[in-house]
């Protein structure tokens, strides 16, 4: 059994199963900007944090001020863990143009650097960034490649876990196939911007030995770092919970044999502008906050003090829940990043906050970043996250006035209860209508009511006996 | 060959000090030169890097000059100082500005050159 290294980056453990190879090199491979150097610090930096493992990095592009204040942003001290002798960094300089070259040499003198570092520290973790560097500094490529070799099989010897980061080249997976010597473990970091919007991913490419993830996992760098989203790795394996809790309006909690959703169920609601969808997530997050539980709320249209003025004019008042702490809104322009990137943001809220039920409102702005492809592969990627933790999430989609959206059927698969809200038109006053287009195992009610909205909240019309002759059947 | 590339000639001599470009680059007489060859051990290449430049110096700053032999193995924490990467490397620490030539120093001419003792147009 291939032991391995964790990493302690979010979500990069699960991918990797557990870390890199313990011993071995791993490359890490991605354009300018991709993130390569922060995922080996932070490599470094979280081994001598929570694994008593002491690191050393040999940077062949950042002066240690530098990293020491890049790493100042993330909230680590590295200073002082060179201090305690928990982190060395010796920043190589390769001025090509300061060299001339003559006869014969070989580069011992970074073994030497780098043996001198690691027994400074008892380092176990070993970063090297960015090695190729040697090829622009030195002419004699023959050597240096010899060389690399040679220093490969030194850290394996050497028994420390090794990062080294490349850039990608034009037709091979780094510029100067540096993959060649370095094949345990192989990291690919992208950034692409598709309709101005950058995503950043993450893919293992090969693991010698190890089973892992395949995909291409989004990951975000911010002011904690890196972190993975590993979600596409969780699948139907989630256990399917009986216990059902109040959807918040009492008429609604009778439709569904008067009980409510299931706990750990996805719900969707659908209507057109003003039908009154985020009326009733907010009710919802509201009966969870009154159980006494956890609510995360994803507004993706409306800023906190603007739902909670809108809310309050139905008789809900989420205020109290914000101060105690059991309701939190997270609210963003879809625009400001690309699909993944708020997978990326709302899987960390979530893992952050704990909530046992989450609001998403609505997610049709979500489909403005991305197409319906992506739209669904994003949102199974999140209702399986959910389901995994017993989350009962409830989902808003706006609809243009009389016909279901495709986006709406696309998605609604994934759903395991739909309530669609309507406004009819009836003389001179539009009058709102529910009706729910499916339950997941339960029975339900299949008619279609009216309902209101006051500041006692929304009252829903004439359902009790339906609902009762639904239960005779 | 120098003819044939005057600009070339002249970029170069241009980094070079004034004093260079004065007396065409043939040779400078400074007060002192002071030098370090870094090494790992003494090793074959090693040595002859050394006799290499004991000779050059002896040929081209005749009493004018230091060598500091500095062995990585018994100091390796003076490798980062003067950012050394491999041996040999020949390190003009004075007169400034510092210049580096990796290698046994075989090429007496490329050697020269390095250490702005000649012009580089004359090399090949």
């Amino acid at each position: 059994m291939l032991e391995k290294v964790p990493t302690g980056i979010r979500g990069l453990d699960e991918v990797t199963r557990g870390g890199f190879p313990k011993g071995r090199a791993a490359l890490i491979c991605g354009g300018p900007g991709a993130g390569k150097t922060l995922l080996g610090l932070e490599f470094l930096v979280r081994g001598a944090l929570h694994f008593q493992e002491p690191g050393v990095c040999i940077a062949f592009e950042e002066t240690t001020e530098e990293i020491v204040t890049n790493m100042a942003s993330l909230g680590y001290d590295v200073a002082a863990l060179m201090r305690e002798k928990k982190l060395g960094i010796d920043h190589v300089h390769i001025e090509p143009r300061q060299i001339e070259e003559t006869g014969e040499y070989d580069l011992e003198p970074l073994f030497i650097r780098l043996r001198h570092a690691i027994d400074r520290v008892k380092a176990k973790r070993v970063f090297l960034d960015t090695i190729e560097l040697l090829f622009l500094g030195l002419k004699d490529e023959r050597l240096v490649r010899s060389e690399l070799r040679r220093l490969f099989h030194w850290l394996k010897d050497a028994g420390v876990t090794a990062v080294i980061t490349a850039e990608t080249g034009a037709n091979t997976l780094t510029r100067y196939g540096i993959e060649e010597y370095v094949a345990d473990c192989v990291i690919i970091l992208d950034h692409r911007v598709t309709e101005q919007v950058s995503t950043r991913r993450l893919r293992v490419m090969k693991y010698r030995g190890s089973a892992h993830g395949t995909n291409e996992y989004p990951f975000l760098l911010d002011d904690d770092g890196i972190s993975v989203v590993p979600i596409t790795s969780l699948g139907l394996t989630h256990s399917a919970l009986t216990e059902r809790i109040s959807c918040g309006v009492a008429g609604f909690d009778n439709m569904l044999t008067g009980k409510g959703f299931f706990r750990g169920s996805s719900v969707l609601i659908t209507g057109s502008a003003g039908t009154g969808k985020s009326s009733f997530a907010a009710a919802f997050a509201d009966a969870a906050c009154t159980r006494g539980e956890r609510a995360l709320y994803f507004a993706f249209e409306e800023s906190p003090s603007q739902i909670l003025r809108n809310m309050s004019s139905i008789g809900i008042n989420l205020n109290p829940w914000l101060k105690r702490g059991l309701l939190k809104i997270h609210a963003a322009r879809p625009t400001t990043m690309g699909l993944e990137g708020h997978l990326a943001i709302m899987h960390k809220e979530i893992e952050a906050f704990a909530p046992d039920v989450v609001v998403t409102d609505p997610i049709t702005n979500l489909v403005s970043v991305g197409d319906l492809t992506s739209v669904k592969a994003m949102l199974t990627r999140m209702i399986d996250l959910l389901k995994s933790k017993g989350i009962t999430a409830m989902f808003t989609n706006l609809v243009i006035e009389g016909d279901v959206d495709e986006t709406a059927i696309g998605i609604s698969s994934l759903m395991d209860t739909w309530l669609v809200l309507r406004t009819v038109e009836q003389g001179a006053e539009r009058m709102r209508t529910l009706s729910l287009l499916k339950s997941r195992g339960m029975a339900h009610d299949t008619g279609t009511h009216s309902f209101s909205l006051s500041d006692k909240g929304i009252l829903i019309h004439g359902n009790q006996q339906t609902i009762s002759a639904t239960q005779a059947q | 060959m120098a003819t044939s590339k005057p600009s070339a000639q002249r970029r170069r001599s241009n980094s070079n000090s004034r004093q260079a470009r004065k007396t065409g680059g043939a040779r400078l007489n400074p007060a002192l030169w002071e030098l370090r060859l870094y090494v790992a051990g003494m090793t074959q290449t090693s040595v002859r890097a050394f006799e290499n430049l004991k000779l050059l110096c002896e040929e081209h700053l005749q009493g004018a000059y230091k060598i500091h032999v500095i062995d990585l193995l018994e100091r390796p924490t003076l490798a980062s100082g003067d950012q050394i990467i491999a041996v040999p490397t020949l390190v003009r620490r004075l007169p400034t500005p510092v210049k580096k030539i990796i290698g046994d120093l075989s090429n007496t001419e490329r050697v020269l050159v390095g250490l702005d003792l000649r012009p580089a147009g004359t090399v090949r």
